[in-house]
């Protein structure tokens, strides 16, 4: 997603002059356009997110909208405070980039992993993460986040979307495909292996697909509402732990609607086996592989 | 009146509003406070021109900006009479919220303020505005690693209308610097990092601290400034000077009396 994020940058950048790019030394083979395009207004602060987070907040209170760009977890949890406080209690107009998110890094290890970021900073006041699921997804996102005044994250990774999906209109929580048995809500391209499952050997017209695009979730749309009461099953799917991600916000929105259903989440369980390998790896250490979402997903909808 | 017994006078007055409003609220961080008063009245009343900005990343001296920014107009008097209490923009540090004039941001938690006030000064650059940023630091601030970052970018940005000033009063959190984190040469240390450099050997003597600005500043190059203001903390309080726990104790009624006759500021 990095070079669809390059290109909706620097298409932004050139209409608006108020908006400066931070970098924490990275964007080798991904940001040279915006560094082109944008001139004086794009700067390589060095390895020290801290001090570039501040340093945003510091250039958004004169007025200006701040993009800080780093690995995912660089740019999350080494300056977690500065985006506590500098960013999102102030209200600032800054947009933290992590590329990377989940174990988009695969083999680069656990250091290069954020698991734990929609945990960190959706429990921010004022902040907005946004988490596209698919390439193709990230130009309307990146439009949306600049268009919301205040602090958001953007969870870039990578997804290429099925040639026979549509991208419906944007909205935090969109309805990908319609089905009568159980309904299944992702986040991030996490939902691009529910796909995968489905073409393995579903019927798709057994699975209501969700696709969740902003959190924290505060509310719960009817079309989800309803699928769930009409399915009383769902599957949530996310490349993140389990606590303060998808699975977590969005049972208590069930329970506050009482909506009684069963529940199964399938989610980042971190290192289990101590081991590194590829994002795919990753994924099936922890279920959230096609075939171990197929089973699920068939055990879910036999019940 | 010469200019420095303008600023003395107005010192007197805000340590008589400040010791008040510390009695008043059985609260501490007294000494932080009347260790950086003299910086604050000289950038106020002398130093900064009507759009230099300020941050004080020493948050826990929150009452000696309070102070001075009702002394100079910034914020209502009336203001100060919610310090402490329930529901007012006046804690202990200054509030996140940008709802007091005069605190572009809330400080409390060390090691923030200089990038913050980097990001301002570098503003200008493209907004073509020009003004001074003023950072207040403490010895504390100089342990966090994330004030050497914004080191290191200031300079390397040459960002020359960045001021820093360390109150420099030799005791933190719960030690003296040399026994916790040594942080001499301080100057070298600064000068290293690219800053232009000077010390005020005297940071709560007015003299002294206008001549370490005005020679700083005058240097015209185009190096960010830094200023090692040699404080003491409590200054001008007898029993509380160069001492550790006047970073915390609130003032008994005797206490309180002393303090106010020691500074001058009449009778409590």
């Amino acid at each position: 997603m990095r070079k669809e994020f390059s290109a909706s940058i620097e298409k932004i950048a050139a209409s608006d002059e108020k908006v400066i790019f931070l970098t924490g030394d990275l964007g080798f083979m991904a940001l040279e356009n915006v560094q082109e395009a944008m001139g004086a207004r794009f700067i390589n602060a060095g390895v020290s997110e801290q001090n570039l987070v501040s340093l945003a907040a510091g250039l958004a209170s004169q007025g200006y909208t701040i993009l800080c760009y780093s690995i995912a977890p660089f740019v999350v949890f080494r300056p977690a405070e500065q985006i506590r406080i500098d960013v999102c209690l102030h209200n600032m107009n800054v947009k933290i980039i992590g590329n990377g998110g989940g174990y988009g890094y695969g083999i680069m290890g656990a250091t290069h992993h954020a698991i734990e970021d929609i945990a960190v900073l959706s429990s921010f006041q004022n902040m907005k993460c946004y988490i596209p699921f698919c390439n193709e997804d990230v130009d309307g996102l990146v439009n949306i986040m600049m268009q919301r005044k205040g602090p958001s994250y953007l969870r870039l990774g990578f997804g290429i979307k099925p040639e026979r999906l549509e991208l419906p209109a944007y909205s935090g929580v969109r309805k990908l495909s319609s089905g009568n048995k159980i309904t299944v809500v992702g986040m991030g391209p996490a939902i691009l292996n529910v796909f995968k499952a489905i073409e393995t050997g579903l019927d798709a017209e057994s699975v209501d697909l969700f696709v969740v695009s902003e959190m924290p979730l505060l509310e719960l749309p009817e079309s989800l509402l309803s699928s769930v009461e009409k399915t009383g099953k769902v599957l949530v799917v996310e490349e993140h732990v389990s606590r303060g991600g998808l699975g977590e916000n969005l049972s208590l929105l069930l329970l506050e609607k009482s909506a009684g259903c069963k529940l199964v989440h399938r989610f980042a369980c971190g290192y289990p086996d101590g081991l590194y390998g590829s994002q795919s790896y990753h994924q099936e250490m922890s279920g959230l592989d096609p075939e171990a979402i197929l089973k699920t997903m068939k055990e879910l909808s036999n019940e | 009146m010469s200019d420095i017994d303008k600023l003395r006078r107005i010192k007197t007055d805000c340590v008589k509003t400040l010791l008040g409003l510390y009695k008043r609220a059985n609260a501490g961080h007294i000494g932080a406070s009347l260790s950086c008063l003299d910086i604050l009245v000289c950038l106020f009343f002398d130093r900064m021109k009507k759009d230099d900005k300020f941050i004080l990343s020493k948050g826990h001296a929150a009452v000696a900006l309070y102070t001075v920014l009702a002394k100079s107009g910034r914020i209502p008097e009336s203001e100060l009479d919610s310090f402490y209490k329930d529901g007012t923009l006046l804690g202990a540090h200054p509030p996140c919220s940008r709802m007091l004039e005069g605190v572009t941001f809330g400080t409390g938690s060390l090691g923030h303020g200089l990038s913050l006030a980097a990001g301002i000064a570098l503003s200008n650059r493209f907004s073509g505005r020009k003004f001074n940023v003023y950072c207040v630091l403490s010895d504390g601030d100089c342990n966090e690693g994330s004030t050497w970052e914004a080191a290191l970018f200031a300079a390397h940005q040459k960002l020359s209308n960045l001021v820093v000033v360390i109150d420099n009063n030799g005791l933190q959190g719960f030690g003296r610097s040399k026994d916790v984190l040594s942080l001499e040469p301080l100057a070298k240390k600064w000068e290293s990092f690219n800053f232009e450099v000077t010390e005020a050997s005297n940071g709560n003597d007015f003299n002294s601290l206008l001549n370490a600005f005005e020679e700083v500043e005058n240097r015209g190059s185009e190096k960010p400034k830094c200023i090692i203001a040699r404080t003491v903390k409590g200054s001008g309080v007898s029993y509380m000077e160069n001492k550790m726990e006047w970073h915390y104790l609130p003032m008994s009624e005797d206490q309180y009396k002393t303090a106010v006759y020691e500074s001058g500021a009449g009778n409590a």
